[in-house]
């Protein structure tokens, strides 16, 4: 059998294939169609210091291949979360990744801080979410600000530290480096892409917020782009998502040069899409003569 | 608990010229649905997001549905025929707390169906009472005939039934049958804060069933938020699709 083991900023994940955050609540109710150890690791949903609310509904939208989604950060607050969520998720042998998002750079810190020590593997700094109006985006398309936040997410974390990259700016390459510089462990891409839906009768966007981000298999070749760009870019290990529904989907991420694969929309249409795109992702490995899937990482030939 | 099971559908027609009702074999769906849940089907290999319809009724592992085409993956279900399989996920949510002596059952337009399976899966004495816009719309109404001990009905136009919105309906029976124990309704949303809005008056402990568009189905994407009457949101896949009636922020 195949080696699926791979690696994300020296963990060790038993197979490249990741919930992705927001997609996946805690584990709790995909936790019921099929055993979490299944899957390589967990992102957990978008923590803040405190309990949010989340945006007015309507929060979705469908489009072409895709979904336009503005929940708006809805979750009990990191405190919660390591009291009541984190016990149970560390009852499956699977790797957890703590999603975070902050107001201020000190707010990332705090709640790195305390994740650290509640015994998380990795911490993922979303600094990509375009549905809030402090923080998220505003850090994520200013590389002076994606790196101040990065330095103090890197201060106060005794995990390693991965952070999710916009895919809503001009050059991404220019946030990545200087996330990089300033000390990042891994990178993690594509966050949703800024989209708008209008009912053409009642003339009112679908969302309750006008806009969201979009997700699902229409953004896949954007995500697998700016992955191949960015590891062209930077040397750090790179989480890649956007888009993945089968197993040659992952298959392109990994080529482009991403080191594990996050699965999130996909999961609407099937509950069990983790698991399948790791069997497909491993069989496309397997075929093509790979003792391990790790060698699939930045494989492409590129003209 | 909930799962995803391919069925096969074992009978599809229309019912009215507007509303479709599909039998399917669903196994353990079918077995372990309880009032008020819901399935979350996929409606064709194009549209990424499942269609959420309520359990109509329940024979055996056989469970039913009935839907009206509001866009298009509803109209590509209302293609369906016998014979063809449905991919299904449930029986998700919340659904009705049945506890209760004497039951009046409140059903408007398209949340008529849910209440089918909600009769037939009450021990005690259920009264039902129906809204429809027009005659052409009304459905179901012999098998509430068989469920429940009274069955009201009324139109908006007057075509059907009394001409009036089933809150009046509710009003009466309550006048009529003292001691209901409980309300239980689905519908629009205007018509369910009308119902909840008499049921308070009568002092009537009501349950509502809301809709909101939803992703996952499941609890974990947390995109069909209900505003509650203290502020928070809450999922009506998961902590719904049935609420408290005093749970619901009525306002907006
Ligand atoms: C818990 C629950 C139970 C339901 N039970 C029934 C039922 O038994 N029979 C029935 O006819 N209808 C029912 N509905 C409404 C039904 O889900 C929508 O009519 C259907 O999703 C419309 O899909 P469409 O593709 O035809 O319409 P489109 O407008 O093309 O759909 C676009 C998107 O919006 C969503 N959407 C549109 N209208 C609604 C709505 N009213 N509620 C929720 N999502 C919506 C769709 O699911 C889809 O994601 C129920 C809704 C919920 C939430
Ligand atoms: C409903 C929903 C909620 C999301 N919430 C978060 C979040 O809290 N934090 C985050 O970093 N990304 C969030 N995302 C983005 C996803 O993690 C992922 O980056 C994106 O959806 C692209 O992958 P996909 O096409 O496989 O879904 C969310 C996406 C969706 C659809």
């Amino acid at each position: 059998m195949i080696d699926q083991s791979v690696c994300l900023a020296g963990v060790t994940l038993k197979n490249p294939i990741v919930a992705a955050s927001g997609t996946f609540g805690f584990g709790r109710e995909y936790g019921t169609f099929y055993d979490l150890s299944e899957l390589g690791a967990i992102c957990v949903k978008g923590l803040t210091p405190r309990r949010r609310e989340g945006n007015p509904p309507p929060r979705i939208a469908e489009t072409p291949m895709g979904i336009i989604n503005s929940v708006g950060l809805q979750n009990p607050g990191v405190d919660a979360f390591i009291a009541a969520e984190l016990p149970e998720l560390r009852r499956h042998d699977v790797k957890i990744i703590a999603n975070i998002s902050g107001d201020t750079p000190e707010e990332y810190g705090e709640m790195c801080e305390k994740l650290s020590a509640a015994g998380v593997d990795l911490v993922e700094v979303n600094i990509s979410c375009p549905n809030v109006k402090a923080g998220g985006l505003a850090y994520g398309t200013k590389p002076e600000l994606a790196a101040e936040v990065t330095a103090l997410a890197k201060r106060h974390s005794t995990v390693p530290v991965m952070v999710k990259l916009s895919p809503n700016v001009t050059d991404i390459t220019e946030i990545a480096k200087a996330v990089a510089e300033a000390g990042a462990d891994a990178l993690s891409l594509i966050n949703t892409l800024r989209g708008m839906r209008i009912d053409v009768n009642t003339r009112r966007p679908i969302l309750r917020q006008n806009t969201g981000g979009l997700s699902g298999p229409a953004v896949l070749p954007v995500a697998v782009r700016m992955v191949w760009e960015v590891a062209c870019a930077v040397k750090l290990p790179i989480l890649g998502m956007g888009g993945v529904s089968c197993g040659s989907d992952a298959v392109q991420l990994m080529l482009a040069g991403a080191s594990a694969v996050a699965v999130g929309t996909a999961c609407f249409t099937d509950p069990y899409a983790p698991v399948k795109v790791r069997d497909e992702l491993t069989q496309i490995a397997q075929s093509q003569g790979h003792g391990r899937v790790a060698e699939l990482t930045g494989g492409v030939l590129p003209w | 608990m909930s799962l995803q099971k391919i069925c096969e559908i074992i009978a599809a027609e229309p019912l009215t010229p507007h509303a479709y009702s599909i039998t399917l074999e669903a196994g353990r769906i079918a077995e372990e649905a309880r009032a008020g849940q819901f399935v979350h089907i996929r409606c064709g290999d194009g549209l990424l997001l499942r269609r959420p319809i309520s359990i109509c009724d329940v024979n055996g592992s056989r469970l039913r549905i009935v839907f009206e085409v509001r866009g298009e993956g509803t109209r590509w279900l209302a293609l369906r025929g016998a014979g063809e399989a449905l991919d299904v996920l449930g029986p998700l949510g919340h659904g009705f707390d049945l506890t209760g002596e004497k039951l009046l059952l409140v059903g408007g337009g398209i949340g008529v169906p849910p209440m089918l399976h909600t009769a037939n899966c009450s021990g005690g004495e259920v009264h039902a009472a129906l809204g429809f816009r027009s005659a052409d719309r009304a459905m179901l109404i012999s098998e509430f005939q068989q469920a429940a001990k009274t069955v009201a009905v009324a139109s908006d136009d007057g075509s059907i039934g009394v001409h009036g919105y089933v809150d009046g309906l509710v009003r009466e029976a309550a006048a009529r049958e003292n001691g209901f124990s409980a309300i239980l309704a689905c519908g629009p949303k205007p018509m369910l804060r009308s119902v909840a809005a008499v049921a308070a008056e009568l002092q009537i402990p009501c349950q509502v069933s809301m809709e909101e568009r939803m992703g996952c189905g499941v609890g974990a994407c947390l995109v069909c938020a209900c505003k509650t009457a203290d502020g928070h949101y809450r999922h009506a896949c998961k902590d719904g699709p049935v609420f408290r009636a005093e749970e619901v922020c009525w306002d907006d």
